[in-house]
């Protein structure tokens, strides 16, 4: 017993300060991709060409969309110009599909809070039933992290609960695999109204490195479901899995 | 007598020609005889359900031997005289449609179609995995608990079936294939541009093995060497991993032993060892840290001094929470004498990794197979026999301190290697080895996991199988809950800590 106790001494108090101080984020972390429209010279396409899952795109100008990008730099490699590379910005939620579409010289529209009924509803108590379908552990391991006393969501009134009969919110994680697709459809039924849609990692938004295959249907996007917030990234690391969060409750 | 079989090393290539083709009885035969020699099962599969392959993994001369044969239609089972190739019987049969006679459960793994047909291979494949026939119990008292796919918590789904008699489960049938995901099938006509992306996903917490097996498999057929200093940096990211989850799990244990401090503990400092893998790639799990030919980051001696001081700081913090796990009895009076899995039963499953040696089964790949840096720098083996949930607890504490050493000599050996900070640029997608073979073995945090690839007159994949450790040790945790309390399922499954998508695949 006073062996418990002076250890706890010893180690002390380690929980970050999140949204008041951000903790600090490797120096090669990879965030929020910076296009440099003016460096662009030559246009000749090597990024799109370079990037695994075709999330550059060049309709109507360049656009990057961050619900396919897995923030692997391929992209920036190649690059002969230099005109990509990534910036060390950790917010990367959205409350549309559509504004995870990062054109150069647009301002990147960074998840609005909830209003009205939702947002007094959810603010101060947001339950989330987590189901994993077809995601690979690494979303689900930094999501799990944040329970954890380095983070401490629960201090936000965030807590992750086990019956869909007690959740806010169904958090998608993974492409959605076929022989998930049931177990979610009933898992989203069994939730209450008003509930919220939240689709974590580039699995779930768009169905990521799978997309292309028959066994899942392609996220949220492949099953037009609208989600009320999307967390890109694979994965993403829990700081953007916190600020999405937060940012929807409105409370940052 | 000529040999019946090709030996191969772990990361060498062969042209298919080498390897005698039996008839089918001679090559099941092969396989036993192989076995009673204390070979074991590592792979049976088939390119696209023609040939039939087969790779013993032979530890007291470090190499594999490989057989082949052509599959009849149908077959007689070998799971009744070979246990260890129960599931990659399944495997065949859901994949090709291939009809092992005799099977005792010829159920899908993965409740998928036949890759060359549009059709299911066997009668069960309709409708949800969970609800098929399960192996049943009858009788006044018996009941049915049925949990998932949707566990309670922030987990991958999967579905167990428990037939209990009151608190004790007499039987626990496990089934998967929801996250099926189609990667192997994906892997035919490659390698692709997104094949080392799905390798990394292959189960996300294994990110930095399966990647290193992958890519020892594709530059062995490419003719790659990679440096020194490279593999070094790879054998580090690997022990990382290690550590993470290894401390991980020690955390959950000891949450679900209902003991808060080193539950709370070991959760930080966790995540403290991604965050060592996140200073050398910018992820916390290690995604493209590995690219063909390389290691895609360096680590420049002022990374190696801040990675050498966290590690320090770490351990302390890290030493101390374990040894207040051990010295709290009511922690102990949960983990001892509880799910055992004998030795004599862990080797007729096959099963690998921590789990294997908490039962006294010394393998492990590191030694048994080694890859540089592993040839040069050996692990001592961490082996405990009582099979019970303490003992796999045990293991892990015991690597945690090898793995922690071997990162502090790999940190510190790398500021004085020749730098190759200017890593050779490969060929995105080299050509590769036709009409070969290749193997690849790395032990990953949950034991051995395996590579084989078969290439195409073109130098293309004809067949990519993938053994992920979970494939054997899923049977284990199901045989360790025999006769146990089902109140210690939670306990029990931690202690194994399996991947459901690496078995899915």
């Amino acid at each position: 017993m006073l062996n418990i106790l002076l250890s706890r001494l010893r180690q002390g108090y380690h929980t970050n300060k999140y949204s008041v101080e951000t903790p600090e984020l490797p120096l090669r972390f990879r965030g929020l991709p910076r296009f440099i429209s003016d460096l662009c010279t030559k246009g000749c396409g090597k990024c799109m060409t370079a990037c695994p899952t075709k999330a550059i795109s060049k309709r109507k100008g360049i656009t990057f969309d961050l619900g396919k990008c897995l923030f692997c730099s391929a992209c920036m490699d190649v690059c002969p110009t230099h005109a990509i590379d990534f910036s060390r910005d950790h917010r990367l939620a959205t409350r549309e599909r559509n504004n995870l579409k990062l054109k150069p010289d647009h301002h990147f529209g960074l998840a609005e809070p909830l209003e009205g009924n939702l947002h007094k509803l959810f603010s101060k108590s947001f339950s989330i039933r987590v189901v994993s379908a077809g995601g690979c552990n690494g979303c689900e391991v930094d999501l799990n992290v944040l329970q954890t006393l380095a983070w401490d969501i629960n201090r936000f009134g965030i807590d992750f609960v086990t019956s869909p009969r007690h959740a806010d919110a169904i958090l998608i994680i993974g492409p959605i695999t076929q022989n998930m697709q049931l177990a979610l459809k009933k898992t989203i039924a069994a939730t209450p109204d008003p509930k919220l849609i939240i689709a974590l990692g580039t699995c779930a938004i768009s169905g990521g490195i799978y997309a292309d295959h028959p066994e899942q249907r392609g996220g949220c996007d492949g099953h037009k479901l609208n989600a009320d917030l999307y967390i890109p990234g694979c994965p993403p690391h829990p700081l953007t899995i916190l600020d999405g969060l937060l940012r929807l409750l409105g409370r940052v | 007598m000529s040999k019946n079989h090709l030996v191969a090393l772990n990361g060498s290539v062969h042209p298919l020609e080498e390897i005698p083709v039996l008839d089918f009885e001679i090559f099941q035969q092969a396989i036993l005889d192989s076995a009673k020699d204390n070979n074991k099962l590592v792979c049976l599969t088939s390119d696209q359900g023609q040939r039939a392959f087969a790779v013993m993994a032979d530890q007291t001369s470090k190499s594999f031997k490989v057989f082949q044969s052509i599959f009849p239609e149908t077959f007689p089972s070998l799971t009744t005289r070979f246990l260890q190739a129960n599931l990659f019987e399944r495997e065949i049969a859901e994949q090709w449609g291939l009809q092992p006679i005799g099977h005792p459960w010829l159920k899908p793994l993965r409740f998928h179609k036949q890759w060359t047909s549009d059709q299911y291979s066997l009668p069960w494949t309709l409708g949800d995995p969970g609800a098929q026939d399960f192996y049943n119990i009858f009788g006044d008292e018996i009941h049915e608990v049925a949990v998932g796919p949707v566990h309670a918590g922030i987990i991958e789904p999967g579905h167990f079936r428990f037939q209990c008699n009151g608190e004790q489960v007499f039987h626990l049938e496990i089934v998967l294939g929801y996250q099926h995901r189609g990667i192997e099938r994906a892997l035919v006509g490659g390698p692709h541009q997104l094949s080392l992306k799905m390798m990394e996903t292959v189960s996300g917490d294994a990110t930095i093995g399966h990647s290193w097996a992958y890519l020892n498999l594709l530059e062995a057929l490419a003719g790659f060497q990679i440096s020194d200093r490279s593999s070094v940096i790879r054998a580090l990211a690997l022990e990382l991993e290690r550590l993470a989850n290894h401390v991980g799990d020690l955390g959950a244990l000891a949450q679900d032993a209902g003991f808060q401090p080193t539950s709370a503990y070991c959760g930080r400092l966790r995540g403290d060892f991604l965050n060592l893998t996140a200073e050398i790639c910018g992820s916390r799990l290690g995604r493209d840290l590995l690219s063909l030919g390389r290691a895609n980051f360096d680590i420049h001696p002022e990374y190696s001094q801040k990675m050498l001081k966290q590690l320090s700081e770490v351990e302390v913090d890290l030493l101390e929470s374990i040894e207040l796990l051990w010295n709290t009895s009511s922690v102990a009076s949960r983990l001892e004498g509880v799910g055992i899995v004998s030795k004599e039963n862990a080797l007729e499953l096959g099963m690998v990794g921590p789990a294997a040696r908490a039962s006294g089964v010394d393998i492990d790949a590191r030694r048994d197979f080694p890859l540089a840096p592993y040839d040069i720098i050996p692990l001592p083996v961490a082996l405990e026999d009582s099979g019970d949930i303490y003992a796999r607890a045990k293991i892990r504490a015991t690597e945690i301190k090898t793995s922690i050493r071997f990162v502090r000599s790999a940190l510190n050996a790398i500021q004085n290697m020749e730098s190759s900070t200017v890593a050779p640029e490969t060929e995105y997608l080299p050509k590769l080895a036709p009409n070969s073979l290749a193997i690849s073995a790395v032990e990953g945090w949950r034991g051995m996991i395996f590579h084989l690839a078969i290439t195409d007159t073109n130098g293309h994949f004809e067949r990519y199988k993938i053994v992920d450790p979970s494939f054997f040790n899923w049977q284990g945790l199901a045989l360790a809950m025999q006769g146990e309390n089902i109140s210690d399922f939670p306990l029990c499954n931690k202690s194994f800590n399996l991947s459901y998508c690496g078995f899915d695949l």
